[in-house]
Formats: structure tokens, C-alpha cells, sequence
């Protein structure tokens, strides 16, 4: 069975200047605990795609389904990791973030710390569960915000270029602790980027859309054994495969 | 540097501005360029300031005058907080209130004194609703800013965890506005302190810092006109910077959300 169907989904921005297309009609399936990554240029629509699938945008045409439902709104069934560092909660520690979920879910205090608790072990980071956020590093505040993201047990989680702006010593190493959360967790990931070599990296399946606006341009099966060596040829020839995807103009365009 | 060490020094740095400033004052006040009774020296406010505490006198003024301004701050964040909030969240609130909002902000609360004295007379009534008036406004255009300028990130991520109405509200909008909330408390505060005395050298009648600067006039006691002003400073400090101050470390500034202010 299917866990997400993205069924022929547009959606369309009416702005001041004029309707701006923001995704246009894509169509693609999960399957469960598959790590699916999102690859396209700047502006293409990524995360206006991730927002309809979260449920903070309705599309003007298609549906959603997750589990066999379709998607109206947003829900406890998704986890959302943004880009932006400012995510998370500053008047709440690190501990008080991730058990936000949980509160709002009505488990009792004691149950949702050791749950949190638990939750940053995972991402390394339970020395850390009284600091402020203001108190961490940009990673490992998304380090936190990925555990905010899985605390509360969404059966998906999505996932915005959270390690973008990193440098890229510490997004190499945020891209093994998330490769290791999904070994564990086993979640359905959607996950955005326009970093070529994080999708081969991570992904069990690239999506490559092509410039705005967005379509799907092209899926790439990444059949390499994990943990994944991105000095290996096979890694490279995978790389240059994803490139030429992104570089060479879509059959749209030449028409 | 420990918090504790930063907050030592910033009251060291503040001494040494305000005992720089009374060294001028001092030097003047001895040149003998004006009267010594129009500008008495330091040491002869300081004794009438003094007396006065010691009979009782000082501190009643004092009392009457804070009471005052405790009301009708209260009172304020009574009206301001949750209108400002509703304009922030309603549009049709907003719509109808901020041209009130526009219309009677830029009137002086000190404006209204002669037609509050004629509506409700002299004394309290009057003087706590001057108060309420200059209180008002920074309270509620502070709030309204800053639960528009929530970071809509955290709206998101909250309601994507399953928060909404009131815990979204308590939980993400209020902690998330708090840096202009506080800001707006403040504010309210110093422009009740200034409004106050205004008030009361108009309308009040036997007690408060305002009446007994304006009583000393009429028989040029410089000395006392000069301790009451010095309690109206000390008063406004202490608030300015021990309640305000400690409010502050004890929420944004802990939080990170706003940097700590230098000296
Ligand atoms: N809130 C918005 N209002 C209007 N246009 C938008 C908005 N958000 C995105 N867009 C437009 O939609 C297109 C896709 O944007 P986006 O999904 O952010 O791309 P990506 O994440 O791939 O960089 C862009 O052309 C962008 O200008
Ligand atoms: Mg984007």
C-alpha cells in the first residue's frame, strides 16, 4: 500500500503583481518509511509543495492522501522541520520545545519529558535538554527541532533544507545523525533540498523538478547500500546523474 | 562575567553618572550665581528631605502619589492589553478602534485635567484617570505590534503540533509578543510617573509629590520643591530599573529574545 499519494497538485499565488504559479500539477507516491528527497532549483516550488503536503496551503487543484486520506489541513499525523533556526521557541529550553507536541496532545508532565528526554538522546543532544535555544548552535537547534518534529510520533516527517544554512562540516554530520534518526524511527520522510549530493546521501528516491514553475521532471531510484560512502564512485555517478536532470532544459520548455 | 558581576558594574557606571551630575549641581549651587534660596545646596535638600521623611510627611506624599499611578496603571493594562491583543487579532476590532486610537492618542493626557476637574472635580478621580489616559496608549499600541510581529514560523510549527485557540494563544502569541509587551509596561509606567505629577500640581488637594512641589512655590521653599523631585526621581528609577529591569532578566532577556541593555 501507498503511504502518501500527491495526486495532480497546483496551486497557484494570487500577489499583488498577478497570479504566480507556485507548483504545477504533480503527481507521485510513497511507500511506507521511504526517504524521499525533493531536488530542484531555487524558486521552483519546494516548499510550497511541502506546505500543501503539511496542510498550511490548499492547492487549486489535485489531492493529497496520506494512509488512504485525503489531507484538509494540518495534523498530528506530519512533523515539520523548517530551514529557519528561529523555529523553535525561544522561551522554551530545548526539553520544554520538544515536549510541546505532547502537551498539546495531553500526555501528563512526567510521561512527556522522559519522552523528550528520549527524543534528544536520539539526536544527541540530552546534555543540552534545560538550555535555551539561544544558548545552541544553529545545528543543534535543528538537531532539537527534528526531535520536536518526532516527539509527538508523526507517522511523516518533512523536512524544509533544514541543514542549509550550516556550514558544510556540520551539515555532514547532521546528515549522518538524520540518516541514523531514520534507520531507528523508520519514518516516511519528505525531504527538501537543492544540495545534489545530500539527496544521494539520504534519499531512497529523488523527485527533480524543474524550474519554476514546478513539475516533476524526473525520479531516480538511489540503489546504493547504507551507510553510504560519498567518495564511491557509485555515489559520484549518481551525483553527475542528478546534475544532468537539473542542468539540461525540460521538454516544456524546448516546445 | 557572570550575570551578577555585569549588574555590579552597571550600577557602578550609574553611580558614577548620577554623583557626577550632583558634583556639577553642588558647584553651581556654592558659586553663588543665583540665590541660596532659589538654589539650595545638597546638603540642605538633603536635610529637608529628612524631616520630612521623619515626620511622615515625605512618605505619604510618596504613597499618595504611587497609589495613584498604581491605579490607574492597572486600570490601563486593564483596557490596554486585552484591546491591543483584539486589534491584533480581529480585524473588524482593529478597523473600528484605531481611529479612536489616532484621534485621542495625540492629545496630551495633561489636556484632559481641566475637563476631568470639571467632570469629577479635584482629588483622586481626576488624577487616576490622567494616569489611566497617558497609560493607555503605549500599553496597547505596543501589544497590538507585537502580536502582529509574532514570528508566523511559530504559529506553524505549533499548529502543526496540534496547538490551537487557547493554547496557541497562551502558549505561542503572548510569550512570542512579550518582548513589546514588556516594552509597552514600560512605557505605560514612565509616561504615568510624568503624568501623575502633572496631574496632581493641577488638581490635587493636600497630598502627592505634584501638589507639594506646586504648594512649595507659594512660599519659595526651593528646598522642598527640590527633595520632592529628587523622591519623583528615585521612585522612577527604582521602577525603571529594579521592577522593569528584573522582569526583564527573568523572561526575554533570559529567553534571548532581546540583548541586554549597557549601562
Ligand atoms: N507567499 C507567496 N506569495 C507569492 N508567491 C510566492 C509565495 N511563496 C512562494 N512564492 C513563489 O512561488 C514560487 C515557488 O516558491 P518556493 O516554493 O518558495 O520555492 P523553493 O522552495 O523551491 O525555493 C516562487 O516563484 C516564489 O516566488
Ligand atoms: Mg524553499
Amino acid at each position: 500500500m501507498q503511504h502518501i499519494e500527491v495526486n495532480h497538485v497546483s496551486l497557484v499565488y494570487d500577489t499583488p503583481g498577478g497570479k504566480v504559479p507556485g507548483v504545477d500539477d504533480v503527481s507521485f507516491t510513497m511507500a511506507p518509511s521511504e526517504f524521499l528527497c525533493l531536488v530542484g532549483p531555487s524558486g521552483c516550488g519546494k516548499t510550497t509543495l511541502l506546505n500543501i503536503i503539511a496542510g498550511f496551503l490548499s492547492p487549486v487543484a489535485g489531492e493529497i492522501r496520506i494512509g488512504g486520506n485525503a489531507v484538509n489541513g494540518y495534523g498530528q499525523d506530519r512533523g515539520i522541520v523548517f530551514q529557519d533556526f528561529a523555529q523553535l521557541f525561544p522561551w522554551r529550553t530545548a526539553l520544554g520545545n520538544v515536549t510541546f507536541g505532547l502537551e498539546m496532545k495531553g500526555v501528563a508532565k512526567a510521561e512527556r519529558e522522559a519522552i523528550a528526554l528520549e527524543q534528544l538522546k536520539l539526536v544527541k543532544l540530552d546534555k543540552f535538554a534545560h538550555s535555551y535555544p539561544h544558548h545552541l548552535s544553529g545545528g543543534m537547534q535543528q538537531r532539537v527541532a527534528i526531535a520536536r518534529a518526532l516527539a509527538y510520533n508523526p507517522a511523516v516527517l518533512l523536512m524544509d533544507e533544514p541543514f542549509a544554512a550550516l556550514d558544510a562540516l556540520t551539515r555532514d554530520d547532521m546528515q549522518r545523525l538524520l540518516a541514523d534518526v531514520w534507520r531507528e524511527t523508520r519514518k516516511t520522510v519528505i525531504y527538501v533540498t537543492h544540495n545534489v549530493a545530500e539527496a544521494v546521501f539520504l534519499a531512497d528516491r529523488v523527485i527533480v523538478m524543474t524550474p519554476h514553475p514546478g513539475r516533476v521532471k524526473a525520479e531516480v531510484r538511489i540503489s546504493l547500500p547504507r551507510p553510504r560512502d560519498p567518495l564511491s564512485v557509485e555515489f559520484l555517478e549518481y551525483q553527475k546523474a542528478l546534475l544532468r536532470h537539473l542542468s539540461e532544459p525540460s521538454r516544456a520548455d524546448a516546445q | 562575567m557572570t550575570p551578577a558581576t555585569v549588574r555590579t558594574r552597571s550600577a557602578g557606571r550609574a553611580a558614577v553618572t548620577i554623583i557626577g551630575a550632583l558634583a556639577i549641581y553642588e558647584v553651581v549651587a556654592r558659586a553663588g550665581i543665583f540665590p541660596a534660596a532659589l538654589l539650595p545646596t545638597i546638603p540642605a535638600v538633603v536635610k529637608t528631605l529628612w524631616t520630612m521623611l521623619a515626620d511622615g510627611t515625605m512618605v505619604k506624599h510618596a504613597m499618595s502619589t504611587l497609589l495613584r499611578v498604581l491605579f490607574g496603571f492597572s486600570l490601563a493594562a486593564a483596557l490596554g492589553l486585552p484591546l491591543g491583543i483584539l486589534m491584533a487579532r480581529f480585524r473588524p476590532v482593529e478597523q473600528f478602534f484605531m481611529p479612536l486610537v489616532s484621534v485621542l492618542m495625540p492629545i496630551p493626557s495633561l489636556a484632559w485635567v481641566p475637563v476631568f476637574i470639571l467632570w469629577f472635580g479635584l482629588g483622586n478621580t481626576t488624577t487616576v484617570l490622567v494616569v489611566f489616559y497617558a497609560a493607555t496608549f503605549p500599553m496597547l499600541l505596543n501589544t497590538w505590534s507585537g502580536v502582529r510581529s509574532v514570528n508566523p514560523l511559530w504559529l506553524r510549527a505549533a499548529s502543526a503540533m496540534g496547538a490551537s485557540g487557547q493554547s496557541l494563544f497562551w502558549k505561542v502569541i503572548i510569550p512570542g509578543a512579550s518582548p513589546f509587551i514588556i516594552t509597552g509596561l514600560r512605557q505605560a509606567f514612565l509616561r504615568s510617573w510624568v503624568a501623575v505629577v502633572g496631574a496632581e500640581i493641577i488638581a490635587a488637594s493636600a497630598w502627592g509629590l505634584g501638589w507639594v512641589i506646586f504648594d512649595a512655590k507659594e512660599f519659595l521653599n526651593a528646598d522642598i520643591m527640590m527633595a520632592s523631585l529628587a523622591v519623583i526621581g528615585i521612585i522612577g528609577f527604582f521602577f525603571e530599573r529594579v521592577v522593569f529591569g528584573t522582569a526583564e532578566r527573568a523572561t526575554i532577556l533570559k529567553w534571548g529574545m532581546v540583548r541586554a541593555a549597557r549601562g
